[in-house]
């Protein structure tokens, strides 16, 4: 297999591996927030118990986080020299700025949230959760940034045979910049809501803690429903910036052939690159136009406006994208759902609608990965967005080889399949142990042999 | 050349510093690991550093940040060339990161002695990896026109490589050691102090071999040939380590551990003082160097990122300092998880 293939696989295989844990922490982190600062209002047990199992649950995948995260610091470097050389008078900037800013926040202060219950007041601890929710946030800009400029570049010139900095507040705020990043804090906010409610639904299927899994419940559902209500509003404004700014990527999840007026909005359909088809098609007339430009008469650039040797996969962007939209409808249903219930008082009656809960822990995780691959493979066949291609940003073969990118792969499946076997095994031994004040592990060792 | 690519040499080699001292310490007490007796122990050598590792392990990607944006052929040449090396620093890294949590939360002894052999796995093979790359970068690689690396992995094992390897393993034990001895203690601190007497006893002579032989290389000696005042930074580096086994000896544990750590910077300090302006010599052609003058990023980039790095490393100060205060004092068993 050729080296920039080989690269290709393992920069998906780290990233989206790396991808299950931000956003989850970064939406427990908010959660937390909520929690940690109702403990320092009462100063009940239930609430300090209620806060450390969520502490603890939040600890095991920040973990795995930082430890994946180091992965793709050194990546650019490893795999992409020619792209790191090419760009990084512009793209280091950024990852600079989020190991400054964010990660020595979230890093310095997640070690009192952890280990500072005995040692520090509950006010110190409630700040420390608001600087590891603010440093983690900001650390999701900082890299959101750097992605954003591969997507939409902008305050560059290109001079000396590379991009340099021509304007340091353009380059930040790239007309994909915002979009992306609330979109993206907004997900992380439905993951962390589903990982709460779905484990609290655990508890109180089980009849186990059930006044402070229900306080769990409650709050994680408000703050999904409002985030799912969110991604819908964001969703669309960023699927219109792309509209805008990269035309082959949205005709490429639209499945749109021609460009056209009234252009229909696809709900469903398969693609077909050869007959510049789309097969089996459900669509709506008009709503393409009318969401792209607020009047049917809009003209939406289709896939004949770019040269096929330029067009994105299309049925990995186009499924991917369409399984994202299809999962955000369910979230937005689900919260709403559990809110007339939960107004009803119908809620933690409910089985079925527990159980539900139970089960769609994984689907925010989905919705974010298909999320992303939309974003990433829309983007091909470049690196940076007209500026360079996929081809020519990959490390020297002769340097890098494809048979040690290929060796690298195969130890970082190894090694990741391991920590998320660990992940599970232990998540789930933290929530057999319950929500309660005390470790989950005792020490009962009979004193230091000499 | 501009003052503001000799500012980012500086400020990478600083970065790097900041490293190796704080995150060489919670590496060190990894190295030990394996090495103490009974579950108590391993808690509370855990507990000494639990509050410190991750945000220590964050100056190794902050330099690793700064090195890309600042000198992005550089970050770009050796990552790429040094690609195997690199890969198992990244697994080291991993398992140790993760060996940390994980075992908190292991109930059979058994879970909890693979993770702790991990950590210690994990900490050593970094720490000797490190070293025979900063021993690549001093001695100079074999670089083609575009600046990337033509050797092999095994062509980065060289004696002088290797040597800097076992002097890092040696330097960063007898700093862990004494953080340990300082942290702790009862027959823990006895025990470390014991320790560190064993790795300082190979940290002195390697230290001097070291020197001695970096000044048998042409490049290196040049910049300490033109200003002879440079040599002070290898003395006073020489004097610290002694200092070093001196106050351990003496049962001053804090002095020692500080006495290591400035050991530490000004070794490092000697190293880039010898390297200046180069980032990365060329051994095969002198003229495909990668130096802070021909690979570094643009005026408006070193600017706008000095402003930035400064601003945000005196917050970073500031609060780190803060951490190390609120969780003073001795480490001990039942304390956290």
């Amino acid at each position: 297999m050729d080296a920039v293939l080989l690269a290709r696989i393992q920069f998906a295989l780290t990233v989206g591996f790396h991808f299950i844990f931000p956003p989850l922490t970064i939406g427990l982190a908010w959660l937390l927030v909520w929690l940690v600062g109702r403990y320092r209002r009462t100063g009940e047990a239930d609430d300090r118990a209620l806060a450390r199992f969520w502490v603890r649950l939040f600890a095991l995948s920040f973990a795995i986080g930082v430890a994946t995260g180091i992965v793709m610091e050194f990546q650019f470097g490893t795999n992409w020299a020619r792209y790191s050389r090419y760009v990084g008078d512009i793209f280091g900037a950024p990852l600079a700025a989020e190991a400054v800013f964010a990660f020595f926040l979230e890093s310095i202060f997640v070690g009192v949230l952890i280990l500072g219950w005995n040692r520090v007041s509950r006010t110190t601890l409630w700040v420390s959760s608001w600087l590891v929710a603010i440093g983690s946030t900001l650390s999701a800009f900082w890299i959101i940034v750097a992605n954003s400029w591969m997507q939409t570049p902008a305050g560059y010139i290109t001079r000396n045979g590379r991009a340099e900095l021509q304007n340091f507040w353009q380059a930040v705020f790239n007309p994909s910049t915002m979009p992306r990043y609330l979109h993206t804090v907004d997900a992380a906010l439905i993951v962390g809501a589903f990982f709460m409610m779905g484990i609290s639904a655990w508890y109180l299927l089980r009849d186990q803690h059930v006044e402070v899994a229900k306080r769990a419940f409650t709050m994680a559902l408000v703050v999904g429903f409002l985030a799912s209500l969110g991604a819908a509003g964001i969703g669309h404004w960023h699927a219109v910036q792309v509209a805008n700014t990269q035309e082959p990527k949205l005709a490429a999840f639209e499945g749109l052939f021609e460009t056209q007026t009234h252009a229909p909005l696809t709900l469903f359909g398969i693609p077909d690159a050869k007959t510049r088809t789309l097969r089996a098609a459900i669509q709506i007339p008009h709503a393409l136009s009318l969401l792209v430009g607020n009047t049917a008469a809009t003209e939406v650039k289709g896939l004949d406006a770019t040269p096929r040797a330029d067009w994105p996969p299309l049925l990995a962007t186009f499924f991917s994208f369409h399984l994202m939209v299809l999962l955000g409808l369910y979230f937005m249903a689900f919260t709403a759902l559990g809110l007339l219930l939960l107004w009803r008082r119908r809620l933690f009656g409910n089985r079925f609608f527990l159980t539900a809960a139970l089960w769609s822990i994984p689907l925010p995780f989905l919705a974010t990965q298909v999320g992303w691959m939309a974003a990433e493979i829309g983007r091909q066949p470049w690196a940076v967005y007209g500026v360079l291609r996929t081809s020519d940003a990959a490390s020297n073969a002769a340097t890098v080889p494809a048979g040690q990118i290929l060796a690298s792969i195969i130890m970082f499946s190894l090694i990741y399949l391991l920590l998320f076997n660990t992940w599970v095994r232990l998540l789930r031994r933290a929530i057999h142990h319950g929500i309660t004040d005390e470790a989950p592990v005792r020490i009962d060792d009979p004193g230091a042999r000499r | 050349m501009s003052i503001l690519q000799t500012i980012w040499f500086g400020l990478i080699a600083l970065l790097f510093a900041g490293y190796a001292v704080l995150d060489g310490f919670d590496l060190g007490v990894g190295m030990w690991h394996l090495f103490t007796r009974g579950e108590r122990e391993r808690r509370t050598l855990l507990n000494a550093i639990a509050p410190f590792w991750d945000g220590n392990e964050v100056w190794l990607l902050t330099a690793g940040g700064a090195l890309f944006a600042a000198f992005p052929p550089v970050y770009a040449s050796v990552f790429s060339g040094f690609y195997l090396a690199l890969m198992l620093l990244l697994l080291a890294l991993i398992l140790r990161a993760v060996a940390i949590e994980f075992r908190s939360h292991e109930s059979s002894p058994a879970a909890r002695s693979r993770w702790d052999a991990a950590f210690a796995l994990g900490s050593t093979v970094a720490v000797l990896l490190l070293g025979v790359a900063l021993g690549n970068i001093l001695r100079g690689v074999a670089l083609d026109a575009g600046g990337n690396y033509t050797g092999t992995f095994f062509g980065l094992l060289t004696p002088f490589a290797l040597l800097v390897g076992v002097l890092n393993l040696a330097m960063i034990a007898t700093h862990g050691a004494l953080y340990v001895v300082m942290k702790t203690e009862g027959l823990l601190a006895d025990r470390a102090r014991r320790w560190a007497k064993l790795a300082w006893g190979a940290y002195l002579p390697l230290a001097v071999l070291t020197l001695v032989a970096a000044a048998l290389f042409p490049h290196l000696r040049q910049n300490y040939l033109a200003m002879p005042a440079l040599w002070l930074l290898p003395a006073l580096a020489l004097l610290a380590i002694i200092l070093t086994g001196v106050w351990n000896r003496a049962g001053q544990p804090g002095r020692a551990f500080v006495a290591s750590g400035t050991g530490i910077v000004l070794l490092l300090a000697a190293a880039a003082a010898a390297l200046f302006p180069s980032l990365v010599p060329a051994l095969n052609h002198p003229a495909w160097s990668l130096t802070a003058h021909n690979a570094s990023s643009s005026a408006l980039t070193l600017k706008t990122m000095l402003i930035l790095a400064s601003a945000g490393m005196a917050l970073v100060l500031g609060y780190t300092i803060w951490v190390y205060r609120a969780f003073r004092g001795k480490a001990r068993w039942d304390e956290g998880y």
